[in-house]
C-alpha cells in the first residue's frame, strides 16, 4: 500500500449558517486518481478550494507529504488547479499561458520552451502554441488548461468539474484522455464532479459527499455493490429501496410479504432498508412477488422494466439484457436472491 | 426595395433638432463674412486668427495641462477604487457614493469645492482646477472600470496565484491587462470631460490662468465671433474622436 500523499483531518468550514464541511477526514494516496463526488452544495468544491489554498477551514488540518499545507500561501503550494471555467488568460497565447507558471518559478527560458513544447505534444496541441484562447474550441481550451496545470509537475493536480463544459462526444474522448494522461505523468489527480458515471469511470477511489460530510470512500465497484448508507445507495446508479423489518427469513414489509435479503442474527427485529440493483432483479421467475408491468424502456443493449407491486409505493425496476419478454400491462413475477440485496440504515 | 415608413419623418426631424445647431456652427466657422446673417464664401481665415490669439493659446495650454493631470490622477485613483470596491466590499452604499460625483449637478460640485478650498485656505489656480476635475474624473473612471470588472472572470486571478504568481505579480500581469480596455476608455472619458468643463473650472480657477472654456466665455460676452465658431469646431472634432475611441474600446471590452 502506498503512502498517503494528502491527509485531511477533521476539516470543518461554515459560511454563515451553512455548514459546507463537517469534520471531513480523508486520505489521498500517492499516484491515485481520486474523485470527490456529490450533488451540488455538498461541500466538494469547498474542499477542493481548501486544497488549492483559496479557502481556509475553520478547524482541522491538512498535510501534504506530512507537512502542514494550510500554512502555505496558494502560490507556494506544489498543487495546481484546473478551473471549471478553465480560466485561460485571454490576453496571452496558448504558449504564454502554459509558460506562465514556469516563468514565475524563474525557470530558464530555454527550458521553458522545451517543457511547453513537450506538454503541448502530451495533450495533442502541437501547432496551436501561438493561438489565443478565444480561437480554440471547448475541447482544445480544456487541453490548454490541463497542460498549464501539469507543466509545473505539481505533487497534486486538482480538477474542478473538468468535463462539465464539454458536449457529450468530446466528454467521452476527454475522459479517456484524462486517464491516459494521469498514467503518463504520474501525478496524483483529485477530481470534483457531480456526475457519478464520470467519477466511476475515471477514479481509482471515490469519496461520496453529501451535506458537508463524507458518506463513503471506496473503489467504484465496492461503492456500487456495497453502499454504506441509503444516500450512497440512492445516489450511485439506480436502486430499488424498500423499507421493512428484518426477520430471520428476510425483510418483512407490511402488505407485501417477506422479501429475500441477508439477515444477520444481530439485525433481526430492526427496521432497515433493502437495496437491490435493477440488474439483479429477475422477471418471470417462479417465486417472489407478483406485479403488473407499468413501463418498458428499451435502451438498445438493455431494457428497463418498471413493475407495480401492490403494497410498494414505488414501482420495482428491473434491467434485463436485450428486449424484454413482457409487455405493458402484463402480470409478471419479480424475484431476486437474498445475497444480491444489501441491508442499509438498520435502526 | 424597402417600403418607405412615415416613422422616418419624426426620426429625421429629431436628428435635425439634435445636430442642426452643430452643423450650422461648423459651417459658420468657414464663413468669410464676420456675421452669421450673410455667407461670404468659404474661408479658413478664422482658424488662422484663432491660432494667433494669445489668450486662446494660453487657455488651450492651461486646459491641456489640467486635463492631462486630472486624467492621470483620476485613472490611477479610479482604477484602484473600482478594484478595491469589487474585491473588498459588498456595500451598495459605498458603490453608489464612489460614482456619485459623476452624476451630481456640476454646480453642486463647484460650490462645494470652492467652499472647501476656502475653508482649508487652499490657493486657487490651475492646481485647484486639476484637483476639482480629478473628483469627477475619478468617479467616471471607477464606473467604467467596474463595468469592465464585471465582465472579467474572477478565477483568472486565482489561476495566476495557483500557478505561482504573488499577489503583486497577479495584479500587474493579469488584473491590469484584463482591465486595460476599461481603464483606457475611462481615461479618455475623463480627458474629454475635463477639456470642455466650464462650471467647476470657473468656480475653482484663480485670477490668472483661465482654461479654454473660461476664455471662450469671456470672449462670448462681447458677442459670438466666427473665431469662436472655429474654436468650437476644433473642440468638437477632438471630443468626437475621443468618444468614438472610448466607445470602440468598451465594445472590445464586451467581446473579450
Amino acid at each position: 500500500m502506498s503512502e498517503p500523499l494528502v491527509s485531511i483531518q477533521a476539516v470543518s468550514r461554515r459560511f454563515g449558517d451553512i455548514r459546507a464541511l463537517e469534520q471531513v477526514s480523508l486520505e489521498i494516496r500517492q499516484g491515485e486518481f481520486f474523485a470527490l463526488l456529490g450533488p451540488s452544495g455538498c461541500g466538494k468544491t469547498t474542499l477542493l478550494r481548501i486544497l488549492a489554498g483559496f479557502e481556509h477551514p475553520d478547524s482541522g488540518s491538512v498535510t501534504l507529504d506530512g507537512a502542514d499545507l494550510l500554512a502555505v500561501a496558494p502560490h507556494r503550494r506544489p498543487v495546481n488547479l484546473m478551473f471549471q471555467s478553465y480560466a485561460l488568460f485571454p490576453h496571452m497565447s496558448v504558449a504564454t499561458n502554459i509558460a506562465y507558471g514556469l516563468a514565475r518559478e524563474r525557470v530558464p527560458k530555454g527550458e521553458i520552451r522545451e517543457r511547453v513544447d513537450e506538454v503541448l505534444a502530451t495533450v495533442g496541441l502541437t501547432g496551436l502554441a501561438r493561438r489565443r484562447p478565444h480561437q480554440l474550441s471547448g475541447g482544445q481550451r480544456q487541453r490548454v488548461a490541463l497542460a498549464r496545470a501539469i507543466v509545473k509537475r505539481p505533487r497534486l493536480l486538482l480538477l474542478d468539474e473538468p468535463l462539465s463544459a464539454l458536449d457529450k462526444k468530446v466528454r467521452a474522448e476527454m475522459q479517456l484522455e484524462l486517464k491516459r494522461l494521469q498514467h503518463e505523468v504520474g501525478i496524483t489527480f483529485v477530481v470534483v464532479t457531480h456526475d457519478q458515471e464520470e467519477a466511476m469511470s475515471l477514479a481509482d477511489r471515490i469519496a461520496v459527499m453529501s451535506e458537508g460530510r463524507v458518506r463513503q470512500v471506496d473503489a467504484p465497484v465496492p461503492l456500487y455493490e456495497r453502499p454504506a448508507d441509503l444516500f450512497v445507495a440512492d445516489f450511485i446508479g439506480a436502486n430499488n429501496l424498500i423499507t421493512g423489518v428484518v426477520t430471520p427469513d428476510g425483510l418483512r414489509v407490511p402488505d407485501v410479504g417477506v422479501l429475500p435479503c441477508p439477515a444477520p442474527p444481530d439485525a433481526v427485529g430492526a427496521t432497515a432498508t433493502l437495496a437491490i440493483r435493477p440488474e439483479r432483479v429477475r422477471l418471470g421467475a417462479d417465486g417472489g412477488l407478483t406485479g403488473v408491468v407499468r413501463d418498458v424502456t428499451f435502451f438498445g443493449g438493455t431494457t428497463r422494466v418498471a413493475v407495480d407491486v401492490a403494497g410498494l409505493d414505488r414501482p420495482l425496476l428491473a434491467t434485463v439484457a436485450g428486449a424484454a419478454a413482457v409487455g405493458l400491462g402484463d402480470k409478471t413475477r419479480v424475484d431476486w436472491s437474498g445475497g444480491d440485496a444489501v441491508l442499509l440504515d438498520r435502526a | 426595395m424597402r417600403r418607405f415608413s412615415w416613422l422616418y419623418v419624426p426620426a429625421g426631424l429629431t436628428y435635425a433638432f439634435l445636430y442642426l445647431p452643430i452643423v450650422v456652427l461648423v459651417i459658420m466657422s468657414f464663413n468669410a463674412a464676420d456675421t452669421p446673417y450673410r455667407w461670404g464664401g468659404f474661408d479658413t481665415a478664422w482658424y488662422g486668427r484663432l491660432f494667433a490669439d494669445r489668450a486662446v493659446r494660453e487657455g488651450l495650454i492651461n486646459t491641456l495641462l489640467v486635463a492631462a493631470g486630472a486624467t492621470a490622477l483620476s485613472t490611477v485613483l479610479g482604477t484602484l477604487l473600482a478594484v478595491g470596491l469589487a474585491r473588498y466590499t459588498r456595500s451598495k452604499l459605498l458603490d453608489a457614493i464612489a460614482v456619485a460625483p459623476a452624476v451630481l449637478p456640476d454646480i453642486v460640485l463647484a460650490i462645494g469645492l470652492l467652499a472647501f478650498y476656502t475653508a482649508v485656505q487652499f490657493t486657487l489656480g490651475l492646481h485647484s482646477i486639476l484637483l476639482a476635475h480629478t473628483v469627477f474624473g475619478t468617479a467616471f473612471v471607477a464606473a467604467v472600470v467596474r463595468t469592465r470588472l464585471a465582465h472579467v472572470d474572477g478565477s483568472l486571478e486565482e489561476a495566476s496565484r495557483d500557478l505561482g504568481a504573488t499577489p503583486l505579480q497577479t495584479f500587474v500581469r493579469i488584473t491590469l491587462p484584463s482591465l486595460a480596455p476599461g481603464i483606457i476608455a475611462g481615461a479618455l472619458l475623463a480627458f474629454s470631460l475635463s477639456i470642455d468643463e466650464f462650471v467647476i473650472a470657473f468656480f475653482t480657477a484663480g485670477p490668472q490662468d483661465p482654461t479654454l472654456p473660461i476664455v471662450i466665455y469671456s470672449m462670448v460676452r462681447f458677442g459670438v465671433t466666427p473665431e469662436i465658431n472655429a474654436l468650437a469646431t476644433l473642440l468638437l472634432a477632438v471630443s468626437f474622436t475621443f468618444v468614438i475611441v472610448a466607445q470602440r474600446l468598451s465594445r472590445l471590452t464586451e467581446s473579450l
